[in-house]
């Protein structure tokens, strides 16, 4: 069993109670909601006749079915001004504070709390979403739930849950050029399998791991559920600190002292001990990209899709499947491959250090005729950020439409959709079978980086060659 | 016939049962996100599988008459990764799904099930593939989970699952709807709350 692991500290002070059947009655510190999750659960609290404890502790935005072109309400699906209205209502109804549409602080859920600073270290972090693991980049507990969980969180700030084992995943050296953070999840959940991480919250560690920015980490963090594991955290360093020095909830005054003293205590102990632990070379990695139908069908630019006889046993029927799905040949390379649309967005690589690398290797280029290409920046304040420095000019001026904040075509709950048989260059998270939109739309994974070398030659692209020039 | 939705203590279930053969399927397989479009979980059960269903033109599993009524699900590995939607389990339990039987299940996925009352067991992959070879051969047969003794059982063959101990009490006492358990321990909620740096100055 783990013990000094930051997840060992954070969980003992939130713990309320072990309940019998062995799980833990946990407290909730934040509580973030959005439109999708949420109805249901205020339903069922008002059902119940309960309230919502502690309505401070929650936040709501709107992110998974805002249109991104216009968002002039109401908007013309009448099914999303519903849950958007629903919403409303009920965070009026119950005191909770709303970052809507026109608030200048909306976004997708898991870019807006990090940059408002309302995701500190040492929380408890609870959304129903199951990329709340992004917020473990700040050394916080934070893991997604259903819609009972968020009912449960709603009417006692608190939820049943199992102790997690802790492994740490070490990552020496550091990220070549032309290697994002997203490069390195892929490539973390390409070894260790979707399913490696279940039962597990991951600590990311090691020298590779604290030269990222708190924007790369957060990628890195957002990600950990796709590879299983429903948590994932990097201990708080003066990265962090740094980070959210003045951002609106943050500690100030004389509280900054001593919330730097209180978080510097929570990193694991240099004793602490883990569950499992593995080392990797960040060096050595590639530019990666996904071939197939699960974030862990991941290759390096360099390699050639698999031959599904010749992986494990295992592995072998969803290869067979993705091939197939995917209309990719096995020993082909996946450099070249042809694409028809580019997305940079969501909340894996949505905000705006992420749109600044791609936007780098945009200038002076025109996007490949025939792709459709769009940036999604992750929320209101990224898009005015991007704004302020000229990147969005950048991208309209090759060819890239630009537009409104949200989830968009990462899961395509609003009018951003694939069409067809069509394939993406994606800087999202999920790679599953008809995942952007369309039943037998195809995606392929990678940094937005890579997206933007995609969008200028119309196919899978080395990053690094664009970089060169 | 509609089944009753589950409720209370759940130690048995018995019924006709149907595969869903593959691992790695996703939440988003379930339930496609454009029905996730939705402020009430109601009409779920119809959309559960609908891009795989469309595909496969009326012979999809959860199409064929044989599988009307039936109530039993088995899977194999890693069912339900991916979103952390409520709206996979409400929409298989909409359908009339009441008891998964799989080699393995995503964590969210079988919480989800669990805080409604759908019991996930697991067993071998050997296991799995013979139980499913079992339920093929006869679609029409009637099978029984006992909780208790964690089996599952046709008119002659015998299976051993297995259940993480939280979920088989939660599940075998009935309060598998955690709601009204956390609510009683407001003055602890509020102990752990004030001891909380982050919620209290820093101090
Ligand atoms: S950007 Fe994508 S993964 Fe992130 S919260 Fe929105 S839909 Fe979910």
């Amino acid at each position: 069993m783990s013990s000094g692991t930051l997840y060992d500290k954070v969980w003992n002070i939130h713990r309320v109670k072990e309940l019998p059947g062995g799980s833990t009655q946990l407290f909730v510190g934040l509580h973030l909601i959005h439109e999708v999750t949420s109805p249901q659960a205020f339903s069922a609290i008002h059902e119940k006749n309960l309230g919502v404890k502690f309505p401070n502790l929650t936040v709501a935005t709107v992110d998974h079915i805002v249109p991104t072109s216009n968002q002039q309400r109401p908007f013309s699906d009448p099914l999303a001004e519903e849950m958007l209205s629903t919403l409303e209502k009920n965070c009026k109804y119950h005191g909770i504070k709303f970052h809507g549409i026109g608030s200048n602080s909306q976004g997708v859920v898991h870019v807006m709390a990090p940059e408002l600073g309302l995701t500190q270290p040492g929380m408890t972090v609870a959304c129903g979403d199951s990329h709340t693991s992004t917020h473990g980049a700040f050394g916080a507990i934070a893991f997604g739930i259903g819609t009972s969980q968020v009912r449960d969180v709603l009417a006692s700030q608190s939820l049943a849950m199992k102790k997690l084992k802790v492994r740490r995943i070490w990552v020496d050296g550091s990220l070549q050029k032309g290697v994002y953070a997203k490069d390195l999840i892929l490539h973390i959940i390409r070894h260790l399998g979707v399913k490696g991480g279940v039962g597990f919250a991951y600590e990311f560690a090691g020298p590779a791991i604290e030269k990222l920015s708190m924007e790369g980490r957060m990628t890195i963090c957002n990600m950990a559920i796709e590879g299983g594991a429903r948590c994932g955290y990097i201990n708080p360093d003066e990265t962090t600190f740094n980070y959210l020095e003045r951002k609106e909830y943050s500690p100030n005054g004389q509280e900054w002292e001593k919330a730097i003293a209180w978080w510097k205590s929570l990193a694991s102990d240099s004793e602490a001990k883990f569950d499992d632990e593995i080392k990797l070379d960040g060096s050595s990695i590639e530019p990666t990209v996904t071939w197939g139908i699960t974030p862990g069908q991941g290759i390096s630019i360099k390699e050639k899709i698999p031959n599904p006889e010749l992986l494990p046993h295992n592995e072998q029927q969803i290869a067979r499947d993705a091939c197939k799905y995917m209309n990719l040949e096995p020993d082909e390379p996946i450099e070249g491959t042809s694409i028809d649309v580019c997305f940079i967005g969501s909340c894996t690589n949505g905000r705006l250090s992420d749109l600044q690398e791609a936007s780098k290797i945009v200038k002076g280029h025109r996007v490949a005729t025939g792709i459709r290409a769009f940036v999604v920046p992750g929320s209101q304040k990224v898009a005015q950020e991007a704004k302020q420095k000229g990147i969005d000019k950048i991208f309209l001026k090759a060819g890239f439409e630009w537009r409104e904040p949200g989830c968009s075509m990462c899961l395509a709950m609003n009018p951003d959709k694939l069409e067809g048989r069509e394939i993406s260059a994606s800087s999202s998270n999920r790679n599953f079978k008809g995942r952007q939109g369309s039943a037998n739309g195809r995606t392929l994974l990678m940094s937005p980086a890579m997206v933007a070398a995609a969008a200028i030659n119309g196919k899978v692209t080395d990053v690094r060659k664009l970089l060169e020039d | 016939m509609k089944q009753e939705f589950p409720k209370g203590e759940i130690k048995s279930i018995q019924g006709r049962s149907f595969v869903i053969k593959g691992d790695d399927i996703d939440t988003d397989r379930i339930i496609p996100a454009r029905f996730l479009k939705c402020v009430s979980f109601s009409a779920l059960g119809d959309q559960v599988f609908a891009d795989d269903r469309k595909e496969l033109k009326g012979n999809h599993p959860f199409d064929l008459d044989q599988n009307k009524g039936a109530n039993i699900l088995i899977v194999n590995d890693n069912f339900g990764c991916g979103s952390s939607r409520e709206h996979a389990p409400q929409a298989l339990m909409r359908w009339g799904i009441r008891l998964i039987i799989g080699e393995s299940f995503a964590e969210i996925f079988f919480g989800n099930c669990l805080a409604i009352g759908i019991p996930c067991l697991t067993s071998s992959k050997q296991e799995i593939i013979r139980l499913q070879s079992l339920v093929n051969e006869n679609p029409n047969q009637v099978w029984h989970l006992n909780l208790k003794e964690l089996s599952i059982a046709n008119h002659k063959e015998k299976l051993k699952l297995n259940l993480e101990e939280g979920a088989y009490k939660m599940l075998y006492s009935g309060k598998w709807d955690a709601t009204s358990q956390l609510l009683d321990e407001e003055e602890r909620i509020k102990k752990t709350m004030k001891n909380l740096p982050y919620l209290n100055n820093f101090k």
